[in-house]
Formats: C-alpha cells, structure tokens, sequence
C-alpha cells in the first residue's frame, strides 16, 4: 500500500500543475460548501445567543403566526385587529400569565437638538415589558402604571439612541421629540447587541396609549407579550390564553383560530427554515462544483492512462495484476481529489477564520468536516477514477508495450 | 504423453517448456496473417537459445507467448508442466490473468530491445518493481536490487535515471531486472539490437555468465555471431520451425 501511495505520488509530482488545475472544481466545492457551513455555525451560535433574549417562557398573542405559509398569510391579512382592550380581557381572566403587556411597533424619527435618527422602532408597551422581554434599565426607571394610564409621553430609550443623541449628556429629565412630539427621557436600556445583523438597541419604548393616542389606533396591529408564571407552566398558559382568546374574539366552537400564538420556538422554526434553505443551496452549488471537479479528474486520469499506456505494458510484462494497475490508478486519482480537498479546505478554513476575525459572526468550520472531507475524497476519487483505472487494468501487455 | 512416441522428456527431466501445435493468426478482417503456424517445441531446463529468422518470421511473437504475455489461438501450451493453455477448435482451457501476471512475475524474466525502463525512475526502483508484485519487504527488495546492480557492473549507476545512462548500460539495468527474481528462464528479444558491436558483446558476456550460473536464456536475433554464443539455434521461416539444431558448445547436447 505505501508503494501504491509513493508511486501515485510521484506520478502526480511529474505533473504538478496539471493535477493542481485538475484539483481546482473539487477545491471550489469544498471551499463553497464549507465556507457557507462556517457561516451558518456563526449564525447559530449568535442566533442562539440572542433568542435567548426572548425567554422560552414568553408568548406572543398575534394576528398570524410568525411563520407559515404564503396563503395562510394572505388569510390571516383579513382578520381583525385586536384591540388593546385585548391586554385587560387577558389578565383579569388568566391564572398563569404572571406578565403582560401590549406591543405595538411604529418606525419613527427622533431627534434632540441638533442630532437626529430615522427610522428608530418606537414600541408601544406596558410597564410589564421589561420584565416580558428580559431586559434591564440602566439608568432611571421603566415606564409605570400611571405613565401608561396616563397617556404620558414619556420614554425608555435604548443603547443606541442614546450614543447618538446624548453623548457625553445624562439624558434622564431631557426633551427629545419623536416625529416632532415632545417625550420626557425617564430611563435608558442596557445594551443588547445585534441580532441577524439587525441592532437592537435602536429603539424606544413609550406607554402603548400614547403611540395609539399619536398615531391613531385604527388599522393598528398589536401583539400581546405574556410570561407565564413558571417557565414549566408556558404550555398551560398557552392553552389558557387561547380559550381567553376565543372568547374574546366570539368564536364558535367549530370555527378555527383566528389569531395565533408564537413563542421562542416558533423563530427557531423559522431560522431553521432559512439557514436548511442557505444549505441547501450551499450543498446544491458543492455538489455541481464536485462533479464538474470529479469529471475533470476523470479526464485527466483518462488522458493519464493513454500517456503511460507503455508504462502499464512493462509493468504488466513484470508481473503487476490488473489490480495492481487498478488501484495504482485509483489512488492517483484520490490523491487529485485529497489535493483538492485540501486547497478547499484549508482555503475556508482561512476565509472562515477571516470572518470571525473582522466581523462579529463567529464562523467556523466545524470538526466534522474533516470527516466528511476524506469521505469526499474517496467517494469522488473512486466514482470518477473507477473508469481509466479499469481501462488501464484492462490493456493487453502486448499492445501496451507497443504502444507509440 | 508418457510412453508416446514425442515424449519431451529428457534424462528423466520435466521440460521447462512444452509447446504443441501452437498458432497464432491475426484476424485483420480481410485477410489473415498466420504469425506462428503450429509450433512444435521442447526446451529443458538452463538451454541457451537462439531464435533466428528474417523480419516478420514470427520470432517476438513466439517469445510474447512463451512469456505469457500473449496467447495463442491455438494450440497447448506447458510451463514447468503446469498448463498455461489449451486452445482447440471446441475448447479453450486458460490460466486466469493473474495466475499469468504470476508466472511473468516470478519464472519469466524479460529483457527487451528498446530496453522498457520507467522513465523518470532511478535504476534501483526499476530494478526493484518486480520485487514490489512479488510483495517482497522494502529492506530485502533494496537489498537483492542491488546485488543485481552489483553483478551487472553498475553499483555506482544505482541512483541514476535511465535518460543519464548510455544504451549498454540501461540494457544492463534490464538485464539485472530480469534476473533479480531469479526466473526460471530469461527471454531476450534483440537485447543488442540497439547497441554498438563492443556494447553487444559486454551484454553478451554477461548473458553467458547467468547462462554458466544455471540459468535458461532464449534469446533472439539477426547477427549470427551474436547467436552463436548460444549451444541451440531454432530458425523460424514464415511461422514454423525450419531448423533446429545444436551448436556443439553445450556439454548435454
Ligand atoms: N498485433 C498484430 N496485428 C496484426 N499482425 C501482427 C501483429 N503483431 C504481429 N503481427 C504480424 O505477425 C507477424 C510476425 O511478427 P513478429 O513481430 O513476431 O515478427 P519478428 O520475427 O519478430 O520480426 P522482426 O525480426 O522484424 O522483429 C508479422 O507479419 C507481423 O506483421
Ligand atoms: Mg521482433
């Protein structure tokens, strides 16, 4: 066997070039298909680490689910909006839903003095939302009862907003407006970070009645975030919050939903989604590259066979067996292919190391690929080498020696 | 066979090689060229042959399939009494592939006119490659190699490849290759056929000495001079034997 492998070797050695082109579709498969694997373990890890920030104990009463498909969506177009009346019917009537609040989402431009941002996600909640959404108050204090009741314009800003508009100023007690309306800042958020590339702290949190009050409530879609008590009793606080919810919306006993409620799972659902559509097309592109790689690999072995056709005939006419020549062909041709596995590889690893270096996304390549490496190697070294080996093995000693 | 009338045997001794009727046609659609043309031929262990004959007599082609390394269209054929193949009009009886890669491997050393070294591949790994399929340990394999370096005159050209050596001195690497498995019989189509007369005769030499150590050569060729050294001459005209005859230089003849 070390003798296949140092006579394949030196075969390839003679040729260096030619096998390193030959090697380049299967190295661009590798590389593809392992920098996209590096890219979706990055995205993982962070997408782990931010829905977290959900809490698996909270739910999202909604109009639609957060993912389903194109016609249920359409469907779901065409109910009816809650009303914020909804929050009040819930908690008077829940056993398990410890938290509760509203939240209504609106894009809006903020400003203080001379300094400005567009499109800021103001949300309009309830003093409950700090606790739903897991979040801290670094400095002042949340929203209240009585700012909520009393349609104060009051706000909680996040991280973000406050580095843009109050560097270097303590921004608690100071006016800001929000779409040209004036909102007393009463506390500011610790930061979150960023999620899917989307910052999250580019926010701002007003008592839900003054944004309904500011930008009208009609045609206005509200979600309802609850925790349940215990993080054990989520699926009974479902259950429950959905017979509320029947009730509230007047439904019969035979019609079905007509609202949904989403929860931590629901986003993984749909992240899976995504990245198996990613890998999908990660594998798709790999495995076009492998063949194109495989076939050029072929190509060259066949080329190969015919230039050491009188090769074959004197090592026939020593005594080699069809065998012999077969697998010293096919090692040739896994050893093109373990040449291009290994550009590929080492090339992604490089561009995966790259990435998490100079952006946030932790890419790597996971261990297992090393694995899955060799057996590409071997699947595409035998598959497309099979053939000239078996052509070689196959010659006549005769007509081999002979050959010109 | 015992008891019949052509019973090859010889003070009691199993022939080498055995050949009966042995034919070889080559079907070129139109025509046919009959190549060997029942060859009838015994040869017993260490004989020095020479096969003689004009261009196209068919002298490689009854080499090809003494060595195994082709097969008659018809006829039988024995090797150290083992049947290698049996072709008649009915049936054909053959050794598989690698019974016949054995039997070249490990009996049947070759050494050719255009010398068929691997190119790119030192004189010892070439000298080494039929130690490799007879699965022979790296450490012996080097060993023995050199030792037919060493005896062929070329211990100092082990390391060289074979476009840095002359004419004679790659047909001495093939000739140590040929015998570095120790072969039953060595078979030389035109070793000198591209070699200078003084060359010839340094390779000449070295065959009579593996002749003189036990060996059995068959070698062709077209200089008589050449076949002279040899104690039998089988000329070959247009496919069958036209004479066979002993030289007087072998003691058993
Ligand atoms: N593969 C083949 N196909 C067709 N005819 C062949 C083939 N090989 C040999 N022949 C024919 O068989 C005959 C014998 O050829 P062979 O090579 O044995 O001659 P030779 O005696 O060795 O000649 P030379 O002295 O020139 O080497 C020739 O007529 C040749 O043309
Ligand atoms: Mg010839």
């Amino acid at each position: 066997m070390i003798e296949v492998l140092r006579i394949a070797g030196s075969a390839l050695w003679a040729h260096k070039f030619r096998a390193f082109l030959t090697t380049l579709g299967i190295a661009i498969g590798i590389f593809t298909v392992g920098v996209v694997m590096a890219i979706i373990e990055g995205l993982n890890q962070s997408f782990a680490d931010q829905i977290s920030h959900l809490g698996s104990d909270v739910l999202y009463v909604d109009k639609r689910a957060w993912f389903q498909g194109r016609d249920s969506w359409i469907n779901a177009r065409q109910r009816k909006n809650f009303g914020i009346d909804a929050v009040e019917y819930i908690s008077a009537r829940s056993e398990y839903v410890s938290h509760i609040s509203p939240r209504i989402f609106q894009r809006a431009s903020v400003k203080y003095r001379d300094k400005s941002l567009e499109r800021v996600a103001v949300m309009g909640v309830h003093s409950d939302m700090v606790v739903i959404a897991g979040q801290e108050v670094e400095l002042g204090r949340f929203l209240s009862t009585i700012d909520t009741q009393h349609r104060k314009n009051v706000v909680v800003i996040g991280a973000a907003v406050r580095e843009n508009l109050f560097e270097n100023i303590d921004p608690i007690g100071r006016r800001m407006s929000i779409n040209g309306r004036k909102f007393l800042v009463i506390g500011v958020l610790e930061e979150q970070g960023s999620m899917l590339g989307r910052n999250l702290d580019n926010m701002a949190y007003v008592p839900a009645e003054t944004l309904l009050k500011m930008f009208g409530s009609r045609r206005r879609n509200i979600t309802i975030a609850l925790k349940a008590s215990e993080p054990y009793l989520v699926e009974e606080a479902k259950e429950e919050v959905e017979g509320i919810m029947r009730r509230y919306r007047k439904l019969r006993p035979n019609q079905p939903n007509d609202f949904a409620i989403n929860q931590q799972s629901s986003l993984q659902e749909l992240y899976d989604n995504a990245t198996g559509m990613l890998w999908m097309v990660a594998v798709g592109i790999g495995s076009i590259a492998l063949i194109v790689g495989g076939v050029g690999v072929m190509n060259i072995m066949l080329v190969t066979v015919t230039e050491r056709t009188s090769e074959i005939g004197i090592r026939k006419s020593l005594g080699a067996t069809r065998s012999t020549i077969r697998w010293q062909f096919l090692v040739e041709s896994m050893a093109v292919s373990a040449l291009g596995v290994l550009i590929g590889f080492l090339s992604a690893y490089w561009v995966a190391d790259f990435i998490q270096k100079s952006t946030p996304l932790a890419a790597r390549i996971p261990p297992t690929w090393l694995g899955l490496g060799i057996g590409v190697v071997v699947v595409v070294g035998l598959i497309f080498g099979l053939w000239p080996a078996t052509k070689a093995a196959r010659l006549d000693p005769i007509e081999a020696l002979r050959y010109e | 066979m015992t008891g019949s009338p052509d019973d090859p045997r010889r003070n009691g001794q199993d022939p080498l090689i055995h050949f009966t009727g042995v034919t070889k046609t080559y079907d070129m659609g139109k025509e046919q060229i009959h190549a060997l043309q029942g060859i009838n031929l015994v040869i017993m262990p260490n004989e020095y042959i020479s096969i003689m004959g004009p261009s196209g007599s068919g002298k490689s082609t009854l080499m090809n399939i003494i060595g195994c390394l082709d097969t008659p269209t018809a006829g039988r054929y024995e090797f150290e009494g083992e049947l290698v193949c049996d072709v008649t009009s009915e049936t054909v009886t053959r050794m598989d592939d690698d019974a016949l890669a054995g039997i070249r491997n490990r009996k049947i050393g070759f050494v050719f006119q255009t010398f068929n070294l691997l190119a790119r591949t030192s004189a010892l790994r070439n000298v080494e490659l039929p130690l490799v399929y007879a699965g022979v340990s790296r450490k012996d394999r080097a060993v023995r190699a050199r030792r037919a370096l060493d005896q062929v005159g070329l211990a100092d050209r082990v390391d060289h490849k074979p476009s840095e050596l002359s004419g004679g001195q790659k047909q001495r690497v093939a000739i140590a290759r040929a015998m570095v498995t120790s072969p039953a019989i060595i078979l030389a189509d035109e070793p000198t056929g591209n070699l200078d007369s003084t060359t010839s005769r340094e390779i000449m030499a070295l065959l009579d000495q593996i002749h003189a150590e036990g060996n059995t050569i068959i070698l062709v060729t077209h200089e008589p001079d050449i076949a002279a050294h040899a104690h039998r001459i089988i000329t070959i005209l247009d496919g069958q034997v036209d004479r066979d005859e002993q030289t007087g230089l072998g003691k058993t003849a």
